[in-house]
């Protein structure tokens, strides 16, 4: 692979009609990886609850988009004001540290900003609403519509905006190279930090407030077995996810790493590379631990790989991309093993496992493997950010919504279903529903 | 102790910030920026820690 050049904030070279044509062609499939996980969170979550998971992801899409452009694409900056004011700026050692964008207010001047800006913003639409989708598949069965169209709310217009800018839109960790000569200064090409991991963690920081499904940690004895509710609808949903990432990963490498088309199908066969090796690793470790392959965790595998492929498709050679996927795809069952069981996190979805952190190993192994000096130090940088930024500042702006909103649902309504108690009618209404032991 | 562990993970970013400008050497700045990542790991783990406390006492 060759080195990539510093991101610096000159302006860029204008876009070629047919560059515009293909990345907006890819762009518009870019929405199959969020309507993949729909499904997966629906499928792993229980019957009794699925219409309202289903309705809760498209809710949770509509508010991050309406807050999104009322306010996160502000705080962003990628489509540039009037004033062309590349945002907040202080100044320590000498260096400059964009921390928050200033773009335009409610999108003002969209028709006539540059193609590459309306592209990166409508980028970063569909990175919010895949974003915002994550947490909701991790508190299934017990999280209430309106407390996570709140959460989806705050994501949109303060997390993700500060950490977009921060990557995308020439803040502090794009300058890392031209600043401290940090290789490329952090890459982050298909979303791994924007959208995975501060999806995992925003779900980390959910679970963590909300609790546990009531009768899944008993006093005595391991932790109750609640399996999902349709295979189907989980595996279906690992393909559709895979035809939206290919789409992703393109569009991101020409975006954010201005690769030229030739390199585009090799972003594509690393993506699936990845899924792939991570299938195989998952399908050989749950044969290996349970006699036979677990299908939902087969299932995390290769979205884990998908994952990972986010941060580095584009960056690393086919093997190296094997590599990775087999390495999310050896520590997503276990890592999914150890917090239900050593940690006590409920996580029906396996969002903090699956896209959390795998995303941090994939934006790590786009360090390790990529040929300019200094850009492991620069991943481990933005690493060092959305650990020690994101997730406190998630937990406490969460925490401060449950006090308005409360996220969990109460204990008669965990007991009916999330469907009858919320919606007043099932997603399955000619199937009995079966009787949970747990509540007996 | 989940909020304690919660503001350390702050503390590991700020150190690894203070890598960057404080220490040009990439060897000092390498070292110093995996201290920071440690500290932050600290963190996650005493609120990790701190949950799987609160949730031993208030299991049913």
């Amino acid at each position: 692979m060759n080195p990539i050049p510093p991101m610096t904030s000159a302006p860029l070279p204008a876009m070629s009609d047919a560059v515009f044509a293909l990345t907006l062609a890819l762009l518009l499939i870019c929405p199959l990886a969020i309507a993949g996980v729909a499904l997966i969170n629906t499928g792993l979550g229980r019957s009794r609850s699925a219409a309202q998971a289903m309705l809760g992801n498209l809710a949770l899409i509509a508010v991050a988009a309406i807050v999104f452009a009322l306010a996160g694409a502000t705080l962003t900056g990628s489509l540039p004001g009037p004033s062309a004011n590349a945002g907040f700026t202080f100044h320590v050692a000498g260096k400059s540290w964009n921390w928050l964008g200033a773009g335009s207010f409610l999108l003002r001047g969209l028709g006539s900003a540059a193609p590459q800006s309306q592209l990166a913003l409508l980028f970063e639409f569909l990175a919010v609403a895949m974003a915002v989708t994550l947490p909701w598949g991790s508190e299934a069965d017990r999280w209430r519509l309106a407390a996570g169209c709140g959460s989806a709310a705050v994501l949109a217009a303060i997390v993700f905006p500060l950490a977009a800018h921060w990557i995308w839109a020439g803040g502090w960790l794009a300058q890392l190279g031209a600043n401290f000569s940090l290789g490329a200064g952090f890459l982050d090409v298909g979303g791994a930090a924007t959208v995975h991991v501060l999806g995992g963690l925003s779900a980390l920081a959910v679970v963590w407030i909300a609790g546990p499904r009531r009768g899944k940690f008993p006093k005595e004895g391991l932790s109750t077995a609640m399996p999902g509710h349709n295979a189907v609808y989980v595996l279906f949903g690992c393909l559709l996810a895979l035809v939206g990432w290919l789409a992703w990963n393109a569009a991101g490498a020409i975006l954010w790493l201005h690769a030229p088309l030739a390199a585009l199908p090799g972003t594509a066969i690393n993506t699936l590379l990845s899924a792939s090796g991570a299938l195989a690793a998952t399908f050989s470790v749950t044969r290996f631990r349970f006699g036979k392959p677990d299908a939902s965790l087969c299932a995390n595998g290769w979205l884990a790989g998908l994952v990972a492929s986010s941060a580095c498709a584009a960056l690393v050679t086919p093997v190296e991309s094997l590599f990775v996927g087999a390495v999310a795809g050896i520590f997503t069952p276990l890592l999914v093993e150890v917090l239900e069981l050593a940690l006590s996190i409920d996580d029906p979805s396996g969002a903090i496992t699956v896209h959390g952190a795998a995303g941090l190993w994939g934006l790590f192994a786009a360090g390790l493997f990529a040929p300019q000096t200094g850009q492991l130090l620069a991943q481990l940088v933005g690493i060092a950010a959305l650990l020690g930024v994101v997730l406190p500042l998630v937990y406490l702006l969460f925490a401060l919504l449950n006090r308005v909103v409360p996220f969990r649902v109460d204990p008669d309504g965990e007991r009916i279903g999330m469907d009858l108690h919320e919606l007043g009618g099932g997603a399955y209404p000619e199937f009995v529903i079966h009787r949970d032991e747990s509540y007996r | 102790m989940k909020y304690a562990g919660l503001l350390v993970m702050p503390a590991g970013f700020f150190l690894t910030l203070a890598a960057l400008v404080l220490f040009p050497d990439p060897a000092l700045r390498a070292a110093f920026v995996l201290c920071g990542l440690a500290v932050e790991g600290l963190g996650l783990g005493v609120a990790v820690r701190g949950h799987m406390l609160r949730r031993g006492a208030s299991r049913p």
